[in-house]
């Protein structure tokens, strides 16, 4: 094939290959060239990106850092108050200590001395520093007052203060990841503090949230215990006003302290997992899928489903969790939390009624929120029909407790659409959001549901009293780099209260509950999330000077000759 | 120095030896230093993301390694073979990966929408990736044998191997992988002496399925709409990466002490390149992508001399999808590109992906080693002149 000598190679080869050499040469020039252009321009871009572009972001953090120094006196930063006024967030004016070492009379007394006041500063350091010719050198961030005076007894000429202020959090990790943490210069690096930083930066005025540090501490308390019962690894609540979207409360744990996000063991304890963790909810969605269902003409609650055995659909095989093996009423489905059954709701209902219905209740793309830190769902691409059928019952589509517990409030407040909100807004100011999603009718039917889910369901230890406590439980199995764990759940619970005229929706996530003895074995949200919110319920109602109705008919109460049997445990 | 001139003696016939001396060691060296780099910038960008995860701070600095020492075997392994056991060796490894491909839709695991991936020995292979360079190999044979056998239908049967293997990938869908196999194949027939003014029809054709894939794929068509219109959506990625370069300046922020990583999910694959400008600084990244273009014209330049049109064809379409997914992954991170999820070769987290990028470079290696007689001219030239020198 090849001549194998290269002395004389150019008479053997025979001439069309000889010549397709030479053009595949000649076109190799072209490609090279076509390469050389491309990487230049990457270079070039990198230079632009890195060094002109980086000039001005340097050029931006040193100003602010002067502008900080000089105008302290003006640049307080604003404070941030719960919806009662009590402080979130506030600024303290302490004085910060630098050195200047060309004023600097006795560098190694000087360095002494401050190691003495500072144990944390190291000697070597400090002369290394102070026999520069800097004239600006950080020693020591917000000092406290008596600090302050042991500095001024060394009285070295080549010792400054800057006044600046530090950020307080009085409340703590209580509303670390709803109000956030700023850096030590004062920039939000976290919640309201920074996607409202220039706000506060600028207009030195409060904000007002619509959080309540009291249910904050209510709800914070509720599903700690219920992540240490259950040896959870993390867990998520949020109070939210159905009507108006105010949120009253929403904690994220594991939390850390915002004086020093820092020293936070990993970021798992700064994520937030209200609005920027996404998660499949399992079987709450089912409370959406039956929504969509209900909308629609012809369908009753008298309409059945034949759950009697696993669906085959495709190479999927869909099963109940504790079958029923019967054909259910619509009452039924969802009371026993049937997969099977709501499957073929979602099969009824069709691949474009169910998107509709998700993406009008805002859960197929990000929310727009007043925090940054927003995930964004995940779900079936490509959406195929199968996927309606998953779907149907909150499996392959993860989004963020927030978008659910929001969605859930569209649901039971009449139908009509609520943005949730973490600051207080004027009266005047309130958008008068009426974008319809479901009908009055329908909101009205998934109410008695919701109501039977915690009369005669799976969430009956969350029937407080007088309340008329309504909701839905969902545990999904864990999917973690694409494959789903059994062992690895979500318990959740998404309540609202009194479903007679709903004011309040209370959500509680607890990630990866294990069984303990006292549930029997069971890491259900029956057992888990449930109780957790009854307490939350028992403990916010009285607080609110909630009256209990203790004689009011049950709201579930024309559901009842829909359902069959009345049988054992749900989950 | 003098011992290891013994060993590798010149004159010395055995495979290793002439191995030593006819193989390109600047390519070498150049690829054995993104090896390194590679697991210097996973082991700083792969902590933050395990511990997202909720797995050990070193799982991914391991895996990486555990599959970036056999890559490497792989890579020298191939590029000791002669060129006709690295085309029968592709014809195997492009027939497996064809069967893979087309039981995928069965057995595969679907990720983010598309199934892509396959389990084998415990290990999730991503048998595109290995298409790739066998791909190359077969068709860069058949077109180069039509070139010597009028009467052997060559170039038909590469376009017909060509367009299987883009159907197999647009089910899975891959939509990167299609385009830099399509690029690939571009390259090939245009070295292969396919006139111009088809090159242009088929940039028409390709710019159409572009289109057809922006109107119909969604995820494709939010890539392209947040790239051409910043203010449409989440750019999030995309500014934390060019925050990144902006932030690392010349000597970069020092190892380890970059931020990139905290706030982009696939910072350690993806983002590879942002965490290099951001922790060690314009000076390192220019010298990575120094290093590609080291490879690429290198590579191109040993072709020039080659007198192999098979040769050529393999390594001409190898070396283009080594320099297209490079430029892709770097143009994301700097936004002169949409974002695409492209690995970086032989330096991002990539698992089995590395492994196939490991026996691409060991084809290259292998086909632009000089022709064992030639190369003992040579040698023996320099030999005398080196002498002479003494």
């Amino acid at each position: 094939m090849i001549s194998r000598s290269p002395f004389n190679f150019s008479m053997r080869i025979d001439g069309e290959r000889s010549s397709a050499l030479d053009q595949a040469r000649g076109r190799i020039v072209l490609i090279v060239g076509f390469i050389l252009l491309a990487y230049i321009v990457v270079a070039g871009r990198l230079f632009d990106v890195t060094i002109i572009q980086g000039y001005f972001h340097a050029a931006e953090e040193t100003a602010t850092r002067e502008d900080d120094v000089s105008k302290t006196h003006l640049a307080r930063r604003g404070d941030i108050v719960d919806r009662n006024g009590v402080i979130l967030a506030t600024s303290l004016k302490t004085a910060s200590l630098y050195a200047d070492a060309k004023l600097m009379t006795d560098a190694e007394g000087t360095a002494r001395q401050l190691t003495k006041i500072f144990p944390n500063l190291v000697y070597g350091d400090l002369l290394k520093k102070f026999q520069s010719e800097r004239r600006f050198i950080w020693i020591h961030r917000n000092l406290t007052p008596q600090e302050q005076q042991k500095i001024l007894n060394i009285g070295d000429p080549g010792l400054g203060f800057a006044y600046d202020y530090k950020r307080i959090y009085p409340q703590g990790r209580l509303t670390a990841h709803m109000v956030g943490y700023t850096d030590v210069d004062g920039r939000g690096l976290g919640g309201i503090e920074r996607s409202f930083n220039s706000f506060l930066t600028k207009s030195s005025d409060t904000i007002r949230l619509s959080l309540d540090i009291r249910l904050q501490h209510i709800l914070r308390r509720e599903t700690q215990k219920a992540i240490s019962d259950f040896n959870g690894i993390g867990g998520a609540g949020v109070i939210m006003n159905v009507k108006n979207g105010e949120i009253l409360a929403a904690i994220s744990l594991p939390d850390f302290d915002p004086h020093d996000p820092s020293a936070a063991q990993n970021d798992l304890h700064r994520f937030n997992r209200v609005t920027l963790g996404v998660y499949e909810l399992g079987s709450t969605f089912k409370i959406f899928t039956a929504a969509a269902l209900l909308e629609k003409k012809k369908v009753s609650m008298a309409t059945t489903f034949d759950a009697r055995s696993p669906l085959h659909r495709g190479n999927r095989i869909i099963r109940d969790f504790r079958p029923e093996k019967r054909v259910m009423t619509v009452p039924e489905v969802f009371m026993y939390s049937s997969n099977i059954g709501t499957a073929l709701m979602g099969e009824a209902i069709g691949t474009q009624g169910l998107k509709a219905m998700y993406s009008d209740l805002g859960l197929m793309k990000r929310m727009d929120f007043e925090i940054d830190e927003m995930g964004r769902p995940l779900m079936p691409t490509p959406w195929r029909d199968i996927n309606t059928l998953t779907a149907s019952y909150g499996h392959g589509i993860a989004v963020t407790p927030l978008q659910l517990v929001s969605a859930v409030s569209a649901i039971v407040n009449g139908g009509t659409l609520v943005r949730p909100t973490l600051v207080m807004k004027d009266e005047k100011s309130k958008p008068q959001t009426s974008v319809r999603v479901i009908s009055k009718e329908t909101s009205l039917k998934m109410r008695q549901l919701m109501r039977l889910v915690v009369s005669d369901g799976t969430a009956r230890k969350a029937d407080v009293k007088g309340y008329m406590v309504g909701g839905k439980t969902g545990t999904a199995q864990k999917n973690v780099n694409g494959r789903y764990l059994d062992d690895k759940r979500i318990s959740s619970f998404v309540s609202v209260f009194p479903m007679t005229d709903p004011e309040y929706a209370v959500f509680i996530m607890v990630d990866e509950p294990k069984p303990n003895k006292d549930s029997f074995g069971y890491a259900t949200a029956g057992w888990v999330a449930v109780p957790a919110v009854a307490r939350v319920i028992s403990s916010f109602a009285p607080l609110y000077n909630l009256a209990p109705e203790q004689d009011a008919p049950d709201l579930a109460e024309p559901l009842r000759p829909f359902l069959h049997k009345v049988s054992g445990e749900g989950h | 120095m003098f011992q290891f001139q013994q060993v590798f003696s010149r004159t010395n016939r055995s495979a290793i030896a002439e191995w030593w001396w006819t193989v390109d060691r600047g390519l070498l060296v150049a690829v054995t230093i993104l090896f390194a780099f590679g697991v210097a910038l996973v082991a700083t960008a792969s902590p933050p993301v395990a511990i997202r995860i909720g797995v050990d701070d070193a799982h991914f600095i391991t895996r990486h390694i555990i599959m970036a020492v056999p890559a490497f075997l792989v890579m020298i392994v191939v590029s000791v073979l002669s060129p006709q056991y690295i085309r029968r060796l592709g014809t195997v490894i492009l027939l497996g990966g064809i069967f893979l491909m087309m039981i995928i839709p069965f057995v595969g695991a679907e990720v983010k929408g598309a199934q892509r991936w396959i389990s084998l020995f415990g290990l999730s292979l991503q048998p595109s990736e290995f298409v790739k360079p066998s791909f190359a190999i077969v068709a860069a044979w058949f077109m180069a044998h039509q070139k010597q056998y009028a009467s052997f239908h060559g170039n038909l049967f590469a376009a017909l191997l060509f367009l299987s293997c883009v159907v197999l990938l647009i089910i899975q869908p891959d939509f990167g992988m299609t385009v830099v196999l399509s690029a690939m194949f571009a390259v090939q027939i245009f070295l292969a002496g396919f006139p111009f003014r088809y090159m242009v029809v088929m940039l028409v054709i390709g710019a159409v399925g572009l289109v057809l894939a922006y109107s119909t794929l969604d995820h494709v068509k939010s890539r392209i709409d947040r790239f051409m219109n910043p203010e449409s959506g989440d750019t999030y990625q995309v500014d934390r990466s060019l925050e990144a370069f902006a932030n690392g300046g010349f000597f970069g922020t020092g190892p380890g002490q970059g931020t990139i990583k905290n706030s982009i999910p696939d910072s350690h694959a993806d983002f590879i390149f942002a965490v290099a400008g951001e922790e060690f600084g314009l000076f390192f990244t220019l010298i990575i992508v120094g290093l590609y273009l080291f490879i690429l014209l290198r590579g191109y330049n040993r072709l020039m001399e080659s007198n192999d049109l098979f040769g050529v064809l393999a390594v001409g379409g190898i070396l283009a999808m080594f320099g297209l997914q490079a430029f892709v992954h770097m143009g994301s991170s700097l936004h002169i590109l949409p974002t695409k999820g492209m690995t970086l070769p032989f330096i991002s987290y990539g698992g089995s992906s590395i492994i196939a990028m490991g026996f691409a470079m060991g084809v290259v290696l292998g086909l632009t080693r000089r022709q064992t007689r030639s190369a003992i001219a040579r040698a023996g030239l320099s030999v005398s002149t080196r002498r002479g020198n003494l």
